[in-house]
C-alpha cells in the first residue's frame, strides 16, 4: 500500500490530501471526528484523577476534591444543594463578566483599531503617539488597579477600564504591525492598475492587514478574559472575578475553583467563536484557511 | 498628432543614481532606447546592470535622476494602467480570487460592474484559467499565478507590457509553456513587450530585438536584432549561432570591465 502511494506523482498526492490508502482498515467516520476531542480530554482526565485521589477522604486538605467542586458548580448554576448566598447566582455573575469583557473589548477595539491604522500609515501620528504608548505598554494591568480606582471610583467603571486596557495593546500592536508590513509591491501593483491615493487604503492596506488585525482582536479578547479577575477586584459586587475574590476571603475554595473553571470555559468558547468567524472572513489567507 | 511611425516608448539619456549608505550607486547611466508599437524587446544582462531599474522607470515606480522617459511622446509621471508590470514574484492580491485580481484594475478605474464581469471572463479564458477562476493565489501554482498577473494587466488595457524576469522562478517546462503562451498572446493582441531576462536563450527565443546591458555603471551596451522567423526552434543552427554571439558579447563586456 505504501509502495503504491510512493509511486504516485507528487501533484496527485498534494491535490488529494484527504484520501486514505484504500487498504486502511475502515474506521467509522464518527470515530475519526471524535479522535481529536478524545485525545484532548486525556490530560484533563488524568489531572482530575490525580486531584481526586490526592484530596478525597482527607478532611484537612485545603483543596476540595473534584466532586465537591462539581457539586458546588451545580449549586452555583441551579441551586437546590447548599441554598446559601452563592446558590443559583452563576448566571448573574457570568453575564456581569461577559458584559465587562465584551464591553471593555469593544471600547478597546474602537480606540486601538483607528489609532493603530493611523500610527501605521501616518508618520506624524506615529511620532506623536508611538513613543508614549511604548513606554506605557510594559506597565501591567494590575499596576493600574489603584490609580484606576482613584480615577474611576470603586465599581464597574474601573473594571471596564482595566479590561479595556488589557485588550488594548494586543489590538494596537498587531494593527500597527499589519498595516506596516503590507508588501510594498502590492502598492505598486495597485497604482499601476489605476488605484491610487486614499483608495489604496481601502483596497490594499485594509484587506492586506486584516489577518494581523484579526490576530490582534483575538489576542485582545483573550487578554480581556485574563484580566477580568483583576478588573473585578475593584469592589464590584457581581462578576466571576468578584466571586473568586470574595470566596477566597470566606475560604470557599470550591467556589474559587468554580469561578476559575467558568472563566476558562467561557474564554475558550468565545475564542472558538472568534476563530470560526476568522476562518469565514479570511479564507484567502494561508494562515487561516 | 500621433503618427504610425512614432515610437511608443522613448528613453533619452536616462540615468538613475541611488544613495546607498552614503555612497552613490550608478544603477543606470545615460540609457537611450526607442521601442516601436508591437515590438517585443528583451533587456539582457548580468545581475546588477540596471535592467529592473530601467523597467521600473518606464513603469513610473522610479523617477530618473537625469534624462527623460516618454510614452507616446508624453513624459512618464508615475504608474498608469497603459503600462502594466508583471513582477517576478507575481504581487497578486492574496485576498482576491483569480476573478477578483483580474477585475481589480477595471473596478478601480470605475468601469460598470457588468462590463468588468465580461472583461474578467474574457481574460480568464485568454490565459486558460477557467477552472481556477474562484481560487485564491495561495491555491495556485507559480505558472498559474504568473498567468493571472499577465491577465490582470491586459484586462486593464495595458498597451505596454513590462515583464521583470517573469518566468525566473518557474521550472523549465512551465517556463517554456508560458513563453509560448506569451508569444501567442502578443501576436494576437498587438501588444508591445519590454521583457527583462538574464537568460540568453530566453531572449533569443522571444525577442524582435535584444538590448544588451552591462553593469558597473549599469548601461546599454549594444542592440541586436533577431532576424529568425517565428515559431523559433531552439535547436536550429541559426538560433545557436546567435546565442553564441550574444554570449561572447556579454563576456567581452565583462572582460573589458575586469581589465
Ligand atoms: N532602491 C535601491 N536603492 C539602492 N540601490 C539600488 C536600488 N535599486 C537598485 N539599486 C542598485 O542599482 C543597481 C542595479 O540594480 P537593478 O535591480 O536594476 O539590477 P538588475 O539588472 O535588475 O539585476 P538582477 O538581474 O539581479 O535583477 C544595483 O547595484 C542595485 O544595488
Ligand atoms: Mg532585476
Amino acid at each position: 500500500m505504501s509502495a503504491s502511494l510512493d509511486a504516485a506523482p507528487p501533484e496527485t498526492l498534494s491535490a488529494l490530501p484527504a484520501v486514505e490508502p484504500e487498504e486502511a482498515p475502515a474506521r467509522p467516520p464518527w470515530l475519526k471526528r471524535a479522535r481529536d476531542p478524545l485525545l484532548a480530554l486525556i490530560f484533563p482526565a488524568l489531572v482530575l484523577l490525580f486531584w481526586h485521589f490526592a484530596t478525597t477522604g482527607r478532611p484537612y486538605s485545603l483543596i476540595p476534591p473534584p466532586l465537591d467542586v462539581a457539586r458546588a458548580l451545580y449549586d452555583l448554576a441551579f441551586g437546590g444543594i447548599n441554598d446559601d448566598a452563592y446558590s443559583r447566582t452563576l448566571l448573574v455573575h457570568l453575564s456581569a463578566s461577559l458584559s465587562r469583557v465584551y464591553g471593555g473589548f469593544a471600547i478597546a477595539a474602537a480606540v486601538a483599531l483607528p489609532l493603530g491604522l493611523m500610527i501605521g500609515r501616518i508618520p506624524l501620528v506615529r511620532r506623536l503617539f508611538d513613543p508614549t504608548l511604548q513606554v506605557l505598554r510594559p506597565i501591567p494591568v494590575t499596576a493600574w488597579l489603584p490609580l484606576s480606582m482613584i480615577i474611576f471610583g470603586l465599581g464597574p467603571r474601573s473594571a471596564f477600564f482595566l479590561v479595556c486596557l488589557g485588550a488594548f495593546y494586543p489590538i494596537l500592536i498587531n494593527t500597527i504591525f499589519g498595516v506596516r508590513s503590507v508588501d510594498p509591491r502590492l502598492f505598486e501593483a495597485a497604482s499601476m492598475l489605476g488605484c491610487q491615493g486614499t483608495a489604496q487604503f481601502y483596497k490594499v492596506v485594509l484587506p492586506a492587514s486584516l489577518p494581523a488585525i484579526f490576530t490582534g482582536l483575538r489576542l485582545g479578547l483573550g487578554f480581556a478574559w485574563v484580566v477580568i479577575v483583576v478588573g473585578e477586584m475593584t469592589g464590584v459586587p457581581t462578576g466571576l472575578g468578584a466571586i473568586i475574590m470574595e470566596a477566597r476571603q470566606l475560604s470557599r475554595t470550591e467556589i474559587v475553583i468554580c469561578g476559575m473553571a467558568v472563566i476558562g470555559i467561557a474564554g475558550f468558547i468565545s475564542d472558538r467563536v472568534v476563530l470560526l468567524i476568522g476562518h469565514r472572513l479570511l479564507r484567502w489567507s494561508p494562515n487561516f484557511a | 498628432m500621433l503618427k504610425a511611425a512614432d515610437p511608443i516608448l522613448v528613453l533619452r539619456g536616462v540615468s538613475k543614481q541611488f544613495a546607498l549608505q552614503g555612497r552613490r550607486i550608478d544603477a543606470l547611466r545615460d540609457a537611450h532606447l526607442r521601442v516601436r508599437k508591437g515590438e517585443f524587446v528583451c533587456l539582457l544582462g548580468a545581475s546588477g546592470c540596471g535592467k529592473s531599474t530601467l523597467l521600473r522607470i518606464v513603469a513610473g515606480f522610479e523617477t530618473p535622476t537625469r534624462g527623460q522617459a516618454l510614452m507616446w511622446s508624453t513624459p512618464i509621471a508615475g504608474p498608469g494602467p497603459e503600462r502594466g508590470m508583471v513582477f517576478q514574484d507575481y504581487a497578486l492580491f492574496p485576498w482576491l480570487t483569480v476573478r477578483g485580481n483580474i477585475g481589480f484594475g477595471p473596478l478601480a478605474r470605475g468601469r460598470p460592474a457588468g462590463e468588468v464581469k465580461d472583461t474578467v471572463e474574457r481574460f480568464i479564458a485568454l490565459v486558460g484559467l477557467q477552472r481556477f477562476a474562484d481560487a485564491y493565489p495561495h491555491q495556485l501554482s507559480g505558472g498559474m499565478k504568473q498567468r493571472v498577473a499577465i491577465a490582470r494587466v491586459l484586462a486593464n488595457d495595458a498597451e505596454l507590457l513590462l515583464m521583470d524576469e517573469p518566468f525566473g522562478a518557474l521550472d523549465a517546462m512551465t517556463r517554456e509553456r508560458l513563453q509560448d503562451e506569451l508569444l501567442d498572446i502578443w501576436q494576437r493582441t498587438g501588444l508591445t513587450v519590454l521583457f527583462v531576462t538574464h537568460s540568453i536563450e530566453e531572449a533569443v527565443f522571444l525577442a524582435d530585438r535584444i538590448v544588451v546591458m552591462s553593469p558597473g555603471p549599469g548601461r546599454i551596451e549594444s542592440e541586436v536584432t533577431v532576424p529568425l522567423p517565428r515559431p523559433r526552434s531552439v535547436v536550429a543552427p541559426e538560433f545557436n549561432e546567435l546565442r553564441r554571439e550574444l554570449s561572447q558579447q556579454l563576456h567581452s563586456h565583462h572582460a573589458r570591465k575586469a581589465a
